[in-house]
């Protein structure tokens, strides 16, 4: 098996990207002591860690054949993730009635089946609910339709 | 008898008409999240944490625990009847469970373990009730040596339970304390790891990488491999288990309440963990291990009563200590933080009230739930016939909402997303992601202690190991490691040998 089809490989690199990754950023603060411990001190130890545990992990994608990385599916991933993008974007501009719609019809999309009446009746639903429950119940303070069209 | 005294004060407590209420209102959305796979107590607490602000503390905190342990009684229904664990610490009980209900005796499995749940429940309650008060009285003395240790100790524990590589999970640990970091650092006042965004300059908030790692992220693994959830039994007959299924369960039930109460204080453990550990040593100590995953009562018994215990004594470390044994107790002293209460020892002798009531709440609430639980059964099960293609867009709609109504602002939602992308890729490369939003919890306690403790040491580091406390708390966590690590490596050489 190829080293790079290997999960311990890939995890190795995510490690030793965000150890490096943090020692470097925290190089901007002041480091300070062991006794007066500046701000960079605790990261950079840390940073220094994570980039030796993730050497190791890595490194025995070299020596022993571990598990491959799966098949990732890319499809509901993408839209689950798309979705509430989508919904946090439109929150503000679009209201909660529309910035939902988006969030539910594109998100529904990512599922094993799409029919349109179906995710419709959800979002009625679910609507409702929130409107009632959220904004009426518990008070919290939603806009509801787009900021254009006024109270 | 102190203990009495206090446990009355609690029952009065407790039993006020408003306190059942949010109670039973607990313990019902707790067992509804429990049967519905895919959505937990974690995302459920957290989309609550806002709403809690209104209500009376006592009232929230109650309300709260019961939707934690109301979700171990509900995660079993779904493993009996659908073979699915509805919450990762009813994954044993699929095992045997499920192959009860093929046989017809579905009915007896859900009633043993709605049995074995309440006595788990009772006698955890005790277990509190009696463990609580002198842990209390040690934590007072507790100075930021003890506490970094005691952290260290946890943080330990939630690698050496997570499963799978203990170098992976030790790596996620330290991820998730740097993750933690981020924003103002209190000391210095210097915004750390912020990239000049005014969102992050009070750092991430941990319901924010919880609902990330763990809501959404699920959905998208959920949604790789959704397959159709068959459920065997249309209609449950006969929930009550017959003499000798209650003389085959009792010791099992016994065992697992006592392993439940024992891990589920120890930091890092908790309900998931109790409920693998009983189910394993019933089957050691079972006569016929082979009659394990054919549907042995036992296997029912033991890890339900497990889980339950373990998820009401893990709350021991999070009132005594003010420490979050696991990402839930996590959000409980967010909830106590809203309602201005520092968790920590002094809660115990501050506010009696509270802590008695929330204490003889759950055995309040372990009541309703056998009382209530068997027969809504019927409705449970048609709530299992939803699709989940019709409920995820629903959980993702809930914890977006939630996520958002904690700051008012769209900026955690894109985090949440963020953390979402990164849970899913940790575990498409086998990294869980539990001790991760640990490390995030602790980081910033940790770094803070570390700091206090060397300023008073005068930058010796041996302080943590001259005191006494922090000592055997560090020496635990090493022996920790060391059983683990030790079977692994002559495991590794036997197999090297006959190479």
């Amino acid at each position: 098996m190829k080293v790079t089809r290997s999960k311990d490989f890939w995890a190795g690199l995510m490690f030793i990207a965000f150890g490096v990754g943090f020692i470097l950023v925290a190089r901007d603060y002041a480091i300070g002591s062991a006794v007066r411990m500046g701000p960079a001190y605790f990261p950079t130890v840390l940073g220094g860690l994570l980039t030796l545990l993730g050497l190791a992990i890595g490194g025995r994608a070299f020596v022993a054949a571990g598990a491959a990385v799966g098949r990732f599916a890319l499809r509901p991933a993408i839209l689950v993730v798309l979705s509430v993008v989508l919904f946090a974007l439109a929150l503000r501009p679009l209201g909660l009635v529309a910035a939902t719609a988006i969030l539910i019809f594109v998100g529904a999309f990512g599922g094993s089946e799409f029919r349109w009446w179906e995710v419709a009746v959800l979002y009625l639903v679910l609507i409702v609910f929130s409107v009632a429950a959220f904004y009426h119940g518990l008070g919290l303070p939603f806009q509801l339709w787009p900021a254009f069209v006024g109270r | 008898m102190e203990i009495f005294a206090n446990l009355g004060l609690g029952l009065s407590v407790a039993l006020g008409i408003q306190n059942v209420l949010y109670c039973l209102f607990g313990v019902l959305l707790g067992t509804l999240i429990g049967v519905l796979p895919g959505i937990g107590p974690l995302a459920t607490i957290a989309m609550l944490l806002p709403v809690t602000f209104t209500l009376p503390p006592i009232s929230a905190l109650i309300m709260l625990a019961g939707i934690y342990y109301g979700a171990q009684y509900g995660g079993s229904t779904t493993a009996i009847l659908v073979n699915l664990p509805g919450e990762p610490s009813s994954v044993v009980t699929t095992l045997d469970g499920y192959q009860m209900a093929r046989r017809g005796r579905a009915g007896p499995a859900l009633g043993i373990a709605a049995l074995g749940s309440f006595f788990a429940g009772c006698v955890a309650t005790l277990v509190i009730a009696l463990a609580a008060p002198p842990l209390a009285e040690v934590a007072l003395k507790f100075g930021p040596a003890e506490y970094f240790s005691l952290m260290v100790l946890g943080l330990v524990s939630a690698t050496v339970l997570a499963h799978g590589s203990l170098l992976k999970a030790i790596a996620m640990v330290v991820l998730g304390l740097l993750l933690g970091l981020v924003g103002t650092d209190v000391n210095s006042g210097v915004q750390r790891f912020t990239f000049g965004l005014p969102e992050l300059s009070d750092g991430v908030g941990f319901v924010i990488v919880a609902m990330g790692m763990f809501g959404v992220a699920e959905i998208m693994m959920n949604l790789e491999h959704e397959g159709r959830r068959e459920i065997f039994v249309k209609r449950v007959t006969n929930l009550l288990p017959s003499r000798q299924d209650l003389k085959d369960a009792f010791p099992a039930s016994a065992r697992g309440t006592a392993i439940g109460s024992v891990l589920g204080i120890l930091p890092g453990g908790g309900a998931m963990l109790s409920s693998f550990a009983s189910y394993t040593i019933e089957k050691k100590v079972s006569r016929n291990p082979e009659t394990f995953g054919q549907g042995n009562i036992r296997g029912v018994a033991g890890p339900e009563s497990a889980n339950n215990a373990g998820a009401q004594t893990s709350f021991i470390p999070m009132l005594t200590l003010g420490i979050p044994g696991n990402p839930v107790m996590a959000l409980m002293i967010g909830a106590m933080m809203i309602q201005g209460i520092a968790p920590g020892p002094q809660v115990m002798t501050e506010r009696p009230d509270l802590f008695w009531g929330m204490i003889a709440s759950m055995w309040v609430g372990n009541l309703m739930l056998v009382i209530l639980n068997l027969p809504l059964i019927g409705l449970w099960i048609k709530l299992l016939t939803v699709p989940y293609r019709m409920l995820f867009p629903a959980i993702l709609l809930f914890c977006c909402v939630g996520v958002y109504s904690i700051n008012n602002s769209s900026f955690d939602v894109l985090v949440m997303a963020a953390f979402a992308v990164l849970g899913y890729v940790c575990v498409k490369l086998d990294c869980e992601p539990a001790p991760l939003i640990l490390g995030f919890i602790l980081g910033p306690l940790m770094e803070e202690n570390l700091r206090r403790a060397m300023l008073l040491s005068r930058g010796d580091p041996t302080t943590f190991v001259t005191k006494p406390i922090s000592a055997v708390l560090l020496a635990i966590a090493v022996a920790l490691l060391l059983v683990v690590i030790a079977p692994a490596v002559r495991k590794r050489r036997e197999e090297a040998f006959q190479e």
